[in-house]
C-alpha cells in the first residue's frame, strides 16, 4: 500500500510536465535547422532552446522520475511507509526551486551554453546554480533511501531485500556518485568564473570532470527503466522473472562499471593520454554485460508468461503473449530499441569506429533512441501502471496509452534513424543552419526533413500520454489493491550477504573510478599553464 | 497468482542455462576488446600518444601556431604537415590545401573555447580544446573538396564555422611548394 501519494504524484507531474515542453522545444529546434524554415535569423534562440531542452530532459525529467518511482518502490517493496516524508517533500521543493533558477537565466539568454557546460564558455551563475539544486535536491533521495534500506534491514535481519528496493538503492548511489564529477567541475571551476572570482579556467580538466558524470548519467537515467524490466513486466503480463539473482548481478555490474568508462566520450579529445583511452574502452565494454544478461533474464520471463499462456514451438509462444497489454507492447517496443541503440553504442564505444563519427548527428541520434526511446517508453509504462495505486481513480482507455506508445516507438524510429544517417554522412552536431544548397549537403537534406516528421509524431505521442495520465486523475474512483511486484520463479530462500548488501561494490564503484580518473586528473592538475581565459556569454545585453 | 507446476531440479537446470548465457555474453565482450587491441596495437587508428600544451594567450606572439607558421608544409621526410587553429568563428587557415597520396599531418588548437575538427569522408575527428594541441593523421586518395565544420557548440555563430580542404594532385602541389614554405588555398 503507497502511503505517500501525494509526494510521488508531485514528482511524476513536475517531471511530466518538464518533459511536455521540452519536447515541443525539439521539435521546433527539429523545424528551425531544416530545409522547410529558413534561416532563423537570431541563431542564439536556438542554441536558448537547446540549453533548455537538454537540462530538462538530462537532468530535470529523469531524475524526478526516479525520485518519484524510487519512492514508490521504497514503500511497495519494504511494504512500510517511508521514513522521512518531510524530508523527501524537501528535496523535491530543492529540485523544482533548482529548476526555475536555473531556466530563469536560460531563458533570458544569459546561459546559452548547452546543458554539458563548454567551459571556458560561461553564462549566468545563476543557471549553474540552479542545476546544483537540483542535484542536492536529488542527493536527499538518496540518502533517504539509504535509511530506509538500512532501517528496514535492522528490523529484518537475514532476509533478502527486495529485488526492486535493491536496484533502487543500487540506483541511488550509481547517482550519487557519478553526479561528483560534474559537482567537482561546477563548484570548484565553473561558478568561481561564473561568479566572477577567477577569469581563467582549465577546459580540458574540466571535460574530465564531466566526462565521470556524463556517461554514468545515462545509466541512472536507465535504472527505473530495468527495474521496470525486472519487477513489473513479468507481473503485468502474468508470468515471473525468470531469476531473481541475475537481477542482483545486473544491478551490481552496473554500479560498479558505469563510472569508471566515462573517458570513451573523450576518445578525441588532446588532454588525455592514448593508455587511459584505452583502459576506458575495455570497461566501456564490460558495461555491454549486464544489458546483456537482462536482454536473457527478462526474454525468458515473457516466454515463461507465454507458455503459462498456452503458448507453444520455439517462436510460435510469441503469439499469445498479451499484445494488447500497454506494458506488454512498451518493453517489446523499448527492446527493439535498446537493440538498436546498443549497436550503435558499440560502435560509439571502439575509438576506431567512432572516429568516423564522434561528435556527428550519429551522436544525437544514438543518445535519443537510447534515453528518449528505449528508456522513457519504460518511464509511460511505469507512469500506466502506478497511476491507479497513486491517484486512487481507475486508469483505463488502453487503446489510447496502445495509440500512444504506437506513435513514440514510430516517432522515434523516424526521427533517430535519419538522423543516424546524416551523421554518417558527416554532418555536424548542434547548428541552427545548415546551407543545403550547397551539392555536399544537399543529399541530407531528405533525411532532416523525415526526421521533423518523426519528431511531430513524438509531439503527439507526449501529449497522448498526459492525456491519458489527466483522465486518471478524473476518472471514477476504484481501489487499486496492494502494489506488487514480479515474483521469481525460484524465489530466492536466503540471498548470500553480497548480493544482499552494499559495502563491497560500493568500495570497488569508487576503487575503480580512482583508478581510471585519478591519474588524468592528477596529470592535468599538476600540469603548469593550462587555465585559458573564461568567454562570457550572453552578456552586453 | 500464478502458479508454476513442480519440476524437480529445475532451479538447478534455470541456473545452467544462465551460466551458459553469461560465459557467451563475456565471450563476446571479451572479443570485442581483443579487436579494439589488436587494431590499436597495429597503429589501424590510434588516439593521439601524448599531450601537449599551447597557451592561446601567446600563440599569435610564439611557438608553432604563429600566424605566418599556419597553412601547409612539406616535412624532410616527404609528409606533409598542417598546422591550423580554431577560433570563433572561423579555422586559419579558412581553407586548408593537401595533396593526394602522401601522409598528411595536423597539428590544431583553439585560440578561445571548445571547438572541433572534422573532415568529410576521413577519420581526421578531433576537439581543438584551448590550451592542448590536438593531432591526426590521414592520407587523401583522390583530388577533392572537403567540408571541415567545426563539430562542438562554441559560442552563437557556431553554424557559421566551415573550414574547406582542398585536395589536389600531388605533382601541382610539389609545385606549389617549391616555392612557397606555407601553403593554403588562397595563395
Amino acid at each position: 500500500m503507497l502511503s505517500s501519494k501525494r509526494l510521488i504524484l508531485a514528482h511524476f507531474w513536475v517531471a511530466f510536465a518538464g518533459f511536455g515542453l521540452a519536447l515541443l522545444l525539439g521539435e521546433w529546434q527539429m523545424f528551425i535547422r531544416s530545409p522547410l524554415h529558413a534561416w532563423i535569423g537570431n541563431p542564439e534562440l536556438y542554441y536558448r532552446s537547446v540549453t533548455a531542452h537538454g537540462s530538462t530532459m538530462g537532468y530535470v525529467f529523469p531524475t524526478l522520475v526516479a525520485m518519484g518511482f524510487g519512492y514508490a518502490i521504497t514503500e511497495a517493496a519494504l511494504k512500510r511507509p517511508l521514513i522521512g516524508r518531510r524530508w523527501a517533500w524537501l528535496g523535491f521543493w530543492l529540485v523544482v526551486i533548482g529548476t526555475v533558477t536555473a531556466v530563469v537565466p536560460v531563458a533570458l539568454g544569459r546561459a546559452s551554453v548547452l546543458y554539458t557546460f563548454y567551459p571556458p564558455l560561461i553564462g549566468s551563475p545563476f543557471y549553474y546554480i540552479g542545476v546544483v539544486l537540483v542535484v542536492v535536491g536529488s542527493w536527499v533521495w538518496v540518502a533517504l533511501t539509504s535509511v530506509n534500506l538500512y532501517a528496514w534491514k535492522r528490523d529484518n535481519p537475514g532476509r533478502a531485500v527486495p529485488l526492486a528496493m535493491f536496484a533502487n538503492v543500487a540506483g541511488s548511489y550509481l547517482w550519487a556518485w557519478t553526479a561528483v564529477g560534474a559537482a567537482i567541475e561546477l563548484i570548484f571551476q565553473i561558478l568561481p568564473a561564473a561568479l566572477g572570482l577567477t577569469t581563467t579556467i582549465d577546459a580540458g580538466l574540466s571535460r574530465v570532470f564531466f566526462s565521470w558524470t556524463l556517461h554514468a548519467i545515462v545509466y541512472f537515467w536507465l535504472m527505473p527503466t530495468y527495474i521496470a524490466y525486472y519487477t513489473i513486466v513479468p507481473r503485468a503480463i502474468g508470468g515471473r522473472l525468470y531469476s531473481d539473482t541475475m537481477g542482483r548481478l545486473a544491478f551490481i555490474l552496473f554500479l560498479i562499471v558505469a563510472m569508471p568508462i566515462g573517458i570513451h566520450h573523450l576518445f578525441m579529445d588532446p588532454q588525455v593520454g592514448a593508455g587511459f583511452k584505452f583502459m576506458h574502452s575495455v570497461f566501456t565494454a564490460l558495461v555491454a554485460l549486464p544489458t546483456l544478461l537482462t536482454v536473457f533474464t527478462i526474454c525468458a520471463s515473457v516466454e515463461i508468461a507465454a507458455r503459462l499462456r498456452g503458448g507453444k514451438g520455439a517462436f510460435g509462444w510469441l503469439r499469445v503473449l498479451p499484445w494488447r497489454n500497454p506494458i506488454m507492447l512498451a518493453t517489446a517496443f523499448s527492446f527493439i530499441m535498446l537493440g538498436f541503440g546498443g549497436a550503435g553504442g558499440l560502435i560509439n564505444m571502439s575509438y576506431q569506429l567512432d572516429s568516423t563519427i564522434h561528435n556527428t548527428q550519429w551522436i544525437t541520434g544514438h543518445f535519443h533512441l537510447i534515453f528518449g526511446g528505449a528508456i522513457v517508453i519504460m518511464y509511460f509504462a511505469i507512469a500506466y501502471d502506478l497511476w491507479p495505486h497513486l491517484t486512487g481513480r481507475a486508469l483505463d482507455g488502453f487503446g489510447m496509452m496502445r495509440a500512444q506508445l504506437w506513435t513514440w516507438f514510430v516517432g522515434m524510429m523516424v526521427l533517430t534513424f535519419p538522423w543516424h544517417w546524416v551523421g554518417i554522412l558527416g554532418m555536424p552536431r548542434r547548428m541552427a543552419f545548415y546551407d543545403y544548397t550547397d551539392p555536399a549537403l544537399a543529399a541530407q537534406a531528405a533525411s532532416v526533413v523525415a526526421s521533423v516528421i518523426g519528431g511531430a509524431i513524438l509531439v503527439v505521442s507526449g501529449a497522448l500520454f498526459i492525456a491519458v495520465l489527466i483522465r486518471g486523475q478524473i476518472a471514477p474512483r476504484a481501489e487499486a489493491g496492494e502494489y506488487r511486484f514480479a515474483v521469481a520463479v525460484h524465489e530466492p530462500r536466503s540471498v548470500a550477504p553480497a548480493l544482499n548488501g552494499f559495502a563491497l561494490w560500493l568500495s570497488l564503484m569508487i576503487g575503480l573510478t580512482i583508478i581510471n580518473y585519478g591519474f588524468p586528473i592528477a596529470h592535468l592538475i599538476a600540469l603548469p599553464n593550462t587555465a585559458v581565459p573564461v568567454v562570457m556569454v550572453g552578456t552586453g545585453r | 497468482m500464478v502458479t508454476i507446476p513442480p519440476h524437480d531440479g529445475s532451479a538447478e537446470h534455470a541456473a545452467r542455462i544462465e551460466r551458459r548465457w553469461a560465459s557467451l555474453a563475456v565471450v563476446i565482450v571479451v572479443f570485442l576488446i581483443v579487436m579494439a587491441a589488436f587494431a590499436g596495437i597495429h597503429q589501424a587508428t590510434m588516439p593521439q600518444a601524448r599531450v601537449e600544451l599551447a597557451d592561446p594567450r601567446t600563440l599569435h606572439v610564439s611557438g608553432e601556431f604563429i600566424e605566418s607558421n599556419l597553412g601547409t608544409e612539406i616535412e624532410p621526410d616527404g609528409s606533409v604537415m598542417v598546422r591550423a587553429i580554431g577560433q570563433q568563428y572561423s579555422f586559419t587557415p579558412q581553407c586548408i590545401v593537401v595533396p593526394t597520396d602522401t601522409e598528411v599531418k595536423f597539428r590544431a588548437t583553439s585560440a578561445d573555447v571548445v571547438h572541433g575538427f572534422l573532415i568529410d569522408g576521413t577519420n581526421v575527428n578531433v576537439m581543438l580544446v584551448p590550451g592542448y594541441v590536438s593531432t591526426a593523421t590521414t592520407r587523401f586518395a583522390t583530388a577533392s573538396e572537403r567540408h571541415m565544420p567545426c563539430h562542438e557548440f562554441c559560442g552563437t555563430g557556431h553554424e557559421g564555422m566551415w573550414g574547406k580542404i582542398k585536395v589536389i594532385d600531388k605533382a601541382a602541389f610539389q609545385k606549389m611548394a617549391s616555392d612557397r614554405r606555407r601553403l593554403n588555398c588562397v595563395e
